[in-house]
């Protein structure tokens, strides 16, 4: 189990070594200048001296990325005019756009991005487990029909496109929601679910499809199995078969999906932000994007690379919990 | 053959390749079908915007009429119907060239793994891990966004998005490589004294082209997503070139004024999504039809 | 009086015929067999009576006891299921559930049908697993399945079965899955379960020697139809059905041993195959085998699974390269050997047959390599020479019966014109009938062409009928090795004598010697675990 979590965390480590370098390797590569963007109009060479050496863009690549490194291990001082800031620990450096530290930006607009992601995934989750289980049990024939055709189209819609649906919907022509904007849960919990809404449901549309989908291709596979031959042949109600036996067989490979899926549902948070407007992680990914800012660029990928990795470790440590059978490797 | 007896009694199968076809052919003929229209992508038409309104189209449908048949697009009043059919080169000709480097890099990867020493295979899977954990979208927007804007776009979309996809084509084609290495009859070519490439091609190549074909078709549609997102975020190709990805990120300040401007190029992406989603899915119960049900 | 009565029981699925007019009285505490081949009916029948059929169609009437099984709804049949007549299943692997430990599974089956308090329930699951003879039971029941080896699955079955003091078992190939020896001793559990808690006993199986030990009466089935029914004895001893003596010579007979002293062809010396393990001690599959098969000789193999038979049959050919010790043939090292001198029939013959082609170009490649341009009248001529049409050449794998695929793989074999065929198991995944029939092939071939063969089996009777030699094989290493007749007569080796002792045999007086003859060799029961 130690050894396990150990093997993980380098893997992780080394995951996220290679993504930064491979952003600064890049960014390095291209011609484009930083620091002109910032020094703006009318820009003098001794002014644009002095700015990139305030970026640290002034040193070659391989020292720039070191003191990354070493700033994200230990923290760093930058220069700030005559006296010099310090960074603390997990330092990414500071926005060449908004001269704020990049940690902080990235903490503030977290919440934004983990509200509209597992708010999403739980309703996913209930709608596609809830309308997998029926669909499996062969009760209904129509609603087999409606899951076939959700997760064909939930493959056929990108994000965006939900979401401009959704508000063209709801926004233009019923006028039943107001436009979404972000209201902190702290503030006042009825506006923040009433305005997540119609992101959530843009977001879980394509999730919920797959996990209804895969859902009931557990419960049939696992309803045809021999063991639960055994348990009708022992005299167990079939509610009981369903509910102790079948389920747990079916919710397996969700367990582990959901977690991966976590990656898939923050990629598309990206685009659902965009769209709607929300504060979040992504909407600042963009518009750093835009300005070339690469403490912003850097920090946001190797927070994604995080959370994927540590999803994927959740997985693995779920499926260990729930299938008497898995030894972690 | 029993696949395409299969294939032809499918009906989703069916209606998705008519329609898929379709769009490719409109997206090849893109210059005769605008040339047809009597229109360009490029030309705008400040006649038929109504100022006042801040550059809505003038008239019903967002002018749709016998001049412009889709009508035209807010604000530039460029035409809209010559701009979906361009679109969809961009958002195809992206998709099929993305999906064609992920197999070719995939399939290479995957079975130089699965047939190599352990040690090739030690270090193409974690290779293939690599690739697998990257956040790609978060990756492709930033790559995206730090190349000149003067190197040829579609080309550096389908190269990026294909850089960043191979990874399942890989695993796909590694473990069944594995599986089909270990069975009697590659044990029976051996011992008749045929050779590795003979064993590659002529034993294990053939139950390779099933599994991977099926996971290529549905590599297509998610691709043709990425490139829509990507063209969405404003990372994809440079204006004036149209992409529906692209259009519909305009669409999304006019959709109050114009829907037909979100509802053209989103019913056409939708559409095409769809029918090669069921031709891919067509493709998957015809080649395997034991596999489990579920679309992954 | 009877425990159960089946009177004119026949099962329809859709068209489809599966039992047709099948009767029979099973007193309280007998026994009683049902035999046939696959496709007879028998197992539709064991489900029938359960009620677990969900889609056929089922007339005539079961009785039990005093209860009329055909017309019960399904919160009726709930209380005879488990409780009244219990069932155990062919597959130990998966008729558990892997979510579950082994004791909670028992108890909860306990507790539905007494309505026993939580604790009784699991002190009866440990009571029962005690029973079985499952060691440290207390402990045991909270290992899941994958912690129990096979034989102890099927015995934790046995358990759950004994759970509720049924009238009646129905044990449904309860031995099919597992190795020779676990099977008596399995066979030998049943029986004395029986014996100690008096409840009736239905067997069924495909082998006529699971029956003739464990049963006082038999019945005799094909393609749904009752062929025979009467006392054990009388039926296997004086069968009156020319199906039931087709069966019973089907089944492989001693022939008369050959003294073969030709020159070693294959010579196997200190041979070792160890796989490395991630972290853990090496498996050592094959341990220091040296061996000499003769020219002109039919040597046998033995062992059970995990015995590193198959690893041995492969290093023979050369696919696979020893860790230790050399393999000559004809002097010379293995690994070079030309073309195709040593050939091999595996023992699935649908995996052994590459799917996506036909038959005729899956024979015809080692012809090409050889370089023969035109193959297709050298392959015809193969096909007829194995019992096949000329027109099986545009065929493909899985058109065809698993008989005729094996004489596919046979002909497939032959082509290189090999002086060494191995054959791995070759006639364990076929009908007793269809068995016989490829034995005889693979004996005449052997004969015209003049071959040397080695053939791996765990099959003792098969070997008996077929090798020159045998070879014992025990955890990698060969514990005894002789003439046939001898070995057989005289075993030298502890684990030689059990494994003779735990062949089926036809003979129901020979059974229960052999039974009787086990109980005094008193081999413990199994108690490794890991699987995986």
């Amino acid at each position: 189990m130690i050894g396990y979590l150990v093997r993980r965390l380098g893997g992780a480590v080394l995951v996220l070594f290679g993504l930064s370098l491979l952003l600064y390797g890049l960014f390095y590569l291209a011609p484009s200048d930083p620091a002109i963007l910032t020094c703006g109009k009318g820009c003098t060479p001794d002014r644009l001296a002095e700015v990139r050496h305030a970026m640290g863009v002034d040193e070659p690549a391989a020292t720039q990325y070191a003191h990354f490194v070493r700033g994200l291990v230990g923290g760093r001082d930058y220069p700030a005019g005559p006296a010099t800031r310090h960074c603390p620990a997990p330092c990414l450096g500071y926005s060449f756009e908004t001269d704020q530290p990049v940690t902080r930006l990235l903490l503030d607009r977290l919440p934004v991005s983990a509200s509209l992601a597992l708010g999403a995934e739980v309703l996913a989750l209930t709608a596609g487990i809830g309308a997998g289980v029926l669909s499996g049990l062969h009760r209904y024939r129509w609603l087999d029909r409606i899951v076939n055709g959700l997760v064909l189209a939930g493959y056929a819609v990108p994000v965006f496109l939900v979401g401009l649906l959704l508000l063209l919907l709801f926004c233009v022509q019923l006028q039943w929601l107001p436009f979404p904007s972000y209201v902190p849960l702290t503030t006042d919990p009825l506006a923040w679910a009433q305005n997540l809404l119609l992101p959530w449901v843009a977001l879980a549309v394509i999730q919920t499809a797959a996990y209804a989908r895969l859902t009931r291709a557990g419960i049939q596979e696992t309803l045809a199995e021999e063991h639960i031959r055994t348990a009708r042949a022992y005299g167990l109600p079939e509610r009981r078969i369903i509910w102790r036996r079948a389920l747990r067989g079916a919710l397996l490979p969700l367990v582990t999906l959901t977690a991966i899926d976590l990656a898939a549902v923050m990629t598309s948070a990206v685009l659902t932000e965009t769209m709607f407007g929300l504060p979040g992680v992504g909407q600042l990914l963009v518009g750093a994007v835009n300005q070339i800012d690469l403490p912003v660029v850097v920090g946001v990928t190797l927070l994604a690379g995080l959370l994927i990795v540590a999803a994927n470790t959740v997985a693995d440590l779920l499926y260990r919990a729930v299938d008497p059978r898995v030894e972690l490797r | 053959m029993t696949v395409l007896r299969r294939l032809r009694g499918d009906r989703g199968f069916l209606a998705g390749a008519v329609v898929a076809l379709l769009m490719v052919l409109v997206a090849v003929a893109a210059p005769l079908l605008a040339a047809a229209a009597g229109q360009d992508y490029t030309t705008y038409h400040d006649n038929l915007l109504d100022s006042a309104r801040g550059g809505v189209p003038l008239g019903r449908f967002g002018g749709l009429g016998a001049e412009h048949w889709l009508g035209v697009e807010p604000a530039t009043g460029r035409d809209l119907f010559a701009r979906v059919v361009y679109g969809a080169r961009v958002s195809l000709g992206v998709a099929v060239g993305a999906t064609l480097l992920q197999v070719l890099f995939g399939v290479l990867v995957g079975t130089a793994a699965g047939l190599g020493g352990r040690w090739a295979d030690a270090a193409l899977t974690r290779v293939v891990d690599l690739v697998l954990a990257v956040p790609s979208l978060v990756l492709a927007i930033s790559l995206l966004a730090i190349v000149p804007t003067d190197w040829p776009r579609p080309l550096l979309l389908a190269a990026v998005i294909a850089i960043l996809g191979w990874g399942g084509t890989a695993r796909i084609t590694r473990g069944e490589t594995l599986s089909l290495r270990t069975r009697d009859y590659v044990a029976a070519a051996r011992l008749s004294g045929a050779g590795r490439f003979r064993i590659a091609r002529r034993e294990i190549a053939p139950g390779l082209a099933a599994p991977v074909l099926t996971y290529a078709a549905l590599l297509l549609p998610t691709n043709m997503i990425s490139e829509a997102g990507l063209s969405f975020l404003g990372v994809g190709v440079r204006p004036p070139t149209p992409s529906w990805g692209q259009m519909l990120s305009t669409a999304t300040t006019w959709f109050r004024a114009d829907p037909m401007y979100v509802l053209v190029p989103g019913g056409l992406l939708f559409l095409t999504l769809l029918a090669f989603v069921l031709v891919a899915n067509g493709l998957r119960r015809a080649l395997d039809p034991r596999q489990s049900e579920v679309l992954r | 009086m009877s425990t159960l009565t089946v009177e004119d029981l026949r099962i329809r699925f859709g068209d489809t015929v599966a039992v047709d007019g099948l009767s029979f009285a099973l007193p309280a505490g007998g026994t009683l067999g049902i035999v046939g081949e696959s496709g007879s009916g028998k197992s539709a029948t064991a489900l029938a009576l359960l009620g677990l059929h969900t889609s056929a169609t089922i007339e005539g009437r079961i009785g039990f006891g005093d209860l009329d099984l055909t017309g019960l709804d399904d919160k009726r049949w709930r209380r005879v299921r488990g409780a009244r007549i219990a069932m155990v299943f062919q597959e130990p692997l998966t008729a558990l559930s892997p979510f579950h430990t082994i004791g909670d599974q028992i108890a909860e089956v306990y507790r539905l049908h007494t309505g026993a308090s939580r604790k009784a329930a699991r002190q009866r699951a440990v009571e029962v697993l005690r029973q079985v003879h499952i060691p440290d039971p207390a402990r045991r029941a909270s290992n899941y399945p994958h912690q129990f080896s096979g034989g102890m699955r099927q015995r934790a079955l046995i358990a759950m079965a004994l759970a509720c003091r049924p009238q009646l078992i129905v044990a449904d190939e309860p031995t099919t899955a597992l190795d020779v020896t676990v099977q008596a001793q399995i066979l030998d559990l049943l029986d004395e379960v029986r014996e100690t808690t008096g409840t009736a006993l239905l067997l069924i199986s495909h082998d006529l020697g699971v029956v003739a030990g464990s049963t006082d009466r038999v019945v005799v089935m094909r393609r749904g139809i009752a062929v025979e029914q009467g006392e054990t004895a009388a039926v296997l001893g004086a069968p009156a059905d020319a199906y039931t003596r087709e069966l019973l010579q089907a089944a492989p007979h001693p022939t008369p041993p050959r003294q073969i002293a030709g020159e070693p062809l294959l010579r196997l010396c200190g041979v070792r195959k160890h796989f490395k393990q991630r972290r853990r001690e090496p498996v050592k599959a094959v341990d220091d085998v040296s061996v000499d098969v003769r020219s002109g000789e039919t040597l046998g193999i033995v062992g059970e699974s995990g015995t590193g038979k198959t690893t041995l049959a492969r290093l023979m050919t050369g696919l696979l390269t020893p860790s230790a010790g050399t393999i000559t043939l004809d002097g010379v090292d293995i690994a070079r050997r030309r073309g195709g001198s040593v050939q091999m029939v595996f023992q699935d013959p649908l995996s052994s047959l590459n799917p996506r082609r036909t038959i005729g170009e899956s024979i015809a490649d080692p012809l090409r390599l050889s370089g023969v341009r035109d193959p297709r009248p050298r392959v015809e001529d193969l096909l007829e020479r194995v019992g096949l049409a000329h027109r099986e050449y545009d065929r493909y794998p899985h058109q065809l019966s698993g008989g005729m695929r094996q004489r596919v793989g046979i002909a497939r074999a032959l082509a290189p014109h090999p002086r060494l065929i191995i054959c791995d198991e070759p006639v364990s995944s076929l009908d007793v009938t269809t068995q016989a029939q490829v034995l005889a092939l693979l004996e005449d071939l052997r004969e015209e062409l003049g071959l040397t063969m080695v053939f791996v089996s765990h099959d003792l009777a098969v070997l008996r009928q077929i090798a020159d030699r045998v070879a014992v094989l025990a955890d990698g290493r060969i514990v005894e090795i002789g003439d046939t007749a001898q070995v057989y007569a005289a075993p030298q080796h502890p684990y030689t004598k059990e494994l003779l002792a735990a062949v089926p045999v036809a003979d129901p007086a020979e059974a229960r010697r052999l039974r009787a003859l086990r109980r005094s060799l008193d081999p413990q029961p199994e108690t490794t675990s890991p699987q995986r």
